[in-house]
């Protein structure tokens, strides 16, 4: 009888952690959310157009860190996203505006160069065993430089298809009365659409599907996974080859959002979506990690950027060192609860 | 046979490998341009490419010999130095200012002011060193918060403006001394690894460090003081990072805090790579380090020669990296290992089981 509670029990402490992890984030972002509509009114922040700017501006981002909180479930790690979206953004103004290419080709090439970016880096990753951090290094090394082969210049994209996508308005049926009566709703472009769809395939596939839980399980402990008959190389290889795929595609939204290609594009992005998801309760080590806190995690650095635009008196590196520390916070607290669960699993 | 057991002392020593990347970048280099090892003296100082590759490489070795020592023991790399660099440069240059933007004269002495720079350098790597020896935060996680930071800091100390220190004894330490032919950058260098070298070889700290490295539970039990040993390492990978923003800083006269070490960390890693030190800590060879670090400095010169620019360069390092992981990877080895036996035929796998 005992034996048989026993697992149940751990099960739930584990859960019970992780929870509280994403309430943490949740919570953070409201009242962050809520002190900005508060003391920023007369800066229109109250405005429910803010809230669907901090979509549109993130859209990218939301994308392409639910790839790398798959990565970082598995126990590994992408550094190359941003320079694959530079990359993406290059190819794609490139394609569209000196080949005269289609959007649909760009587009095909965007998602092309990501998913051989997942392929390559996770065939090193998994199959030869080498650390993930060096390898997407790598990767970020090269994508930064094809960048600049294609193109040194900045490239803005004309394309009257692309910029129909880009400029495409989605009405909302909430919004605002301005001065002189008249309604003004809310909108959002079909980025936003096409980042919650993506977040809502990537939460069902982790949540429902086997392939979802055992990334989890090989994340937990990569020994016990493979004794339990899960492959854990296949399983690693294609979790790395979704992120690639993710890049590509958060890639494309990046560009859709910016309408331009440029080597200096997305700089410092990997380490933005590495800190989103960690402020929405991956653990770093492995194992753990919920796409829905990867979303709260990529609000709340929105929210922090525009909180220190829209006060105006700030500097702009403030958003970094609120953002580091932020990311102290986070990686610390996860620390506090990972060793307590080691020490009552010891005892 | 005993040529053939010399080569194979030769190839399997440790440095056999970083020797053999520099070789082959300088052998493509003097193919490519023949004056590569000229050395001439214009207005009391050398010239050369050679000088010029020893020169620009010092910040890297400086960089590459802390690297070298928290990969050991950490088993994880600090992605934070090039931001503490910043720091360091920053707080610098921000104290002989006195707050200007641009000064002809020192407002404070130049030894407090390096001093401090040097202290809070420290700092950066005791924060670093903390979250890793004590919260055991993966290192590359825990760096990645001063990473982040680190250059916002930098700004918030220099008020988000360059600031210049046009003083002609600031610019000894990027420069050359006054009568010296030589680059005054390259002595700091030597002067770290001289320091370092020592360090290692009047204490027992680099056996600790590699012992940490291999097994931090198993030195734990047999009385070392893993957690202190880690701490110190990235103090002291800190204060490297710090000598080397204050070299840089000296370099350009100014505090550029958003370009002063500028993607170096990832050079830095990729030179203790290059020196036949496993990224997955344990055993360390410095001198590796070092080779590693010119080894780069030398490709970049190499290629900025061959007209690449600034921005495509990254290309061909990745293309480095890869190679060069690819080749220390253990499934590669064991699998070239596997050919070897097959082609020696019975003999071989003989051998092999009674390995097993």
């Amino acid at each position: 009888m005992s034996d048989k509670l026993q697992p149940k029990v751990s099960q739930k402490k584990t859960l019970s952690s992780t929870t509280f992890l994403l309430l943490i984030t949740i919570g953070l972002f409201i009242v962050m959310y809520v002190a900005g509509m508060i003391l920023l009114a007369d800066k229109g922040f109250s405005k429910p157009q803010m809230f669907c700017n901090l979509l549109i501006d993130n859209a990218g981002l939301i994308v392409i860190s639910l790839g790398l909180t798959i990565v970082m479930i598995t126990g590994g790690i992408d550094i190359s996203v941003g320079s694959v979206t530079a990359l993406v953004c290059m190819a794609s103004a490139y394609s569209m505006e000196k080949s005269g290419a289609s959007v649909y080709m760009a587009l095909a090439l965007s998602l092309g160069i990501g998913l051989a970016f997942g392929i390559v880096q996770g065939f090193l990753v998994s199959y030869l065993k080498i650390q993930p951090f060096i390898v997407t290094l790598a990767g970020m090394f090269f994508g930064r430089g094809m960048t600049a082969i294609i193109s040194t210049e900045m490239i803005s994209i004309k394309n009257t298809t692309f910029l129909s996508w880009a400029q495409f308005k989605i009405s909302l049926p909430i919004g605002t009365v301005n001065k002189k009566g008249i309604f003004q709703a809310a909108y959002i472009y079909p980025t936003v659409i096409v980042a919650l769809l993506a977040l809502v395939v990537v939460f069902m596939m982790l949540r429902y599907t086997k392939f979802g839980r055992s990334l989890y399980a090989i994340g937990g402990n990569d020994q016990s996974a493979m004794m339990m008959g899960l492959n854990v190389k296949r399983t690693k290889f294609v979790a790395y080859i979704i992120s690639g795929f993710l890049a590509g595609l958060g890639g494309f939204l990046f560009c859709l959002n910016t309408g331009a290609g440029f080597v200096e594009q997305a700089k410092g992005l990997e380490m933005d979506a590495i800190s989103a998801s960690v402020i929405g309760g991956t653990m770093l080590s492995g194992g753990v990690g919920n796409p829905i806190g990867t979303l709260f995690g990529v609000m709340i650095k929105g929210t922090i950027n525009s909180l220190i635009t829209t006060q105006g008196t700030l500097s702009s590196w403030w958003v970094r060192i609120a953002v580091a520390a932020l990311l102290c916070f986070f990686i610390v607290l996860q620390s506090i609860i990972g060793s307590k669960g080691k020490k009552r699993k010891k005892s | 046979m005993s040529l053939k057991n010399k080569l194979k002392k030769i190839t399997i020593s440790h440095l056999f490998f970083p020797i053999m990347c520099l070789l082959i970048v300088l052998v493509v280099n003097v193919i490519k341009t023949p004056n590569f090892f000229e050395i001439s003296i214009n207005n009391g100082v050398l010239y050369g490419y050679v000088i010029d590759v020893i020169n620009r490489g010092s910040e890297l070795v400086i960089l590459a010999l802390g690297m070298t020592l928290v990969t050991a023991a950490s088993k994880g790399q600090d992605i934070s130095v090039g931001a503490t660099m910043a720091v360091a440069a920053a707080v610098c240059c921000q104290i002989l200012s006195g707050g200007e933007a641009s000064v002809t004269g020192f407002q404070n002495s130049l030894l407090l002011a390096m001093l401090t720079a040097l202290v809070v350098a420290a700092a950066c790597g005791a924060l670093n060193g903390f979250l890793v020896a004590k919260m055991h935060i993966q290192p590359m996680v825990a760096t990645l918060i001063l990473y982040t930071a680190g250059r916002g800091i930098a700004q918030l100390v220099t008020k988000g403006q360059i600031t210049y220190i046009r003083v002609d004894s600031y610019k000894i330490l990027g420069g050359y001394i006054p009568g010296c032919p030589v680059p005054t950058p390259i002595f700091v260098a030597i002067a770290a690894a001289v320091i370092i070298a020592l360090l290692f070889k009047f204490t027992t700290l680099g056996l600790y460090i590699e012992s940490v490295g291999i097994n931090s539970n198993a030195s734990r039990l047999v009385g070392l003081n893993s957690t202190k040993i880690i701490f110190i390492v990235y103090v002291i990978c800190g204060v490297l990072a710090g000598i080397a923003g204050l070299v840089n800083s000296s370099r350009i006269y100014s505090a550029d805090a958003n370009n002063i070490g500028l993607n170096l960390e990832m050079d830095a890693i990729l030179a203790v790579a290059l020196g036949g030190n496993l990224l997955s800590g344990g055993k360390f060879n410095l001198a590796g380090s070092i080779i590693g670090a010119y080894t780069i400095q030398a490709l970049s010169t190499t290629l900025y020669a061959m007209d690449v620019k600034a921005d495509q360069l990254p290309v061909y390092k990745a293309v480095v990296v890869i190679i060069i992981v690819t080749l220390q990877s253990e499934v590669f080895r064991s699998f070239i290992k596997n050919l070897r036996t097959k082609n020696t035929g019975h003999g071989g796998s003989a051998l092999n089981k009674e390995v097993q």
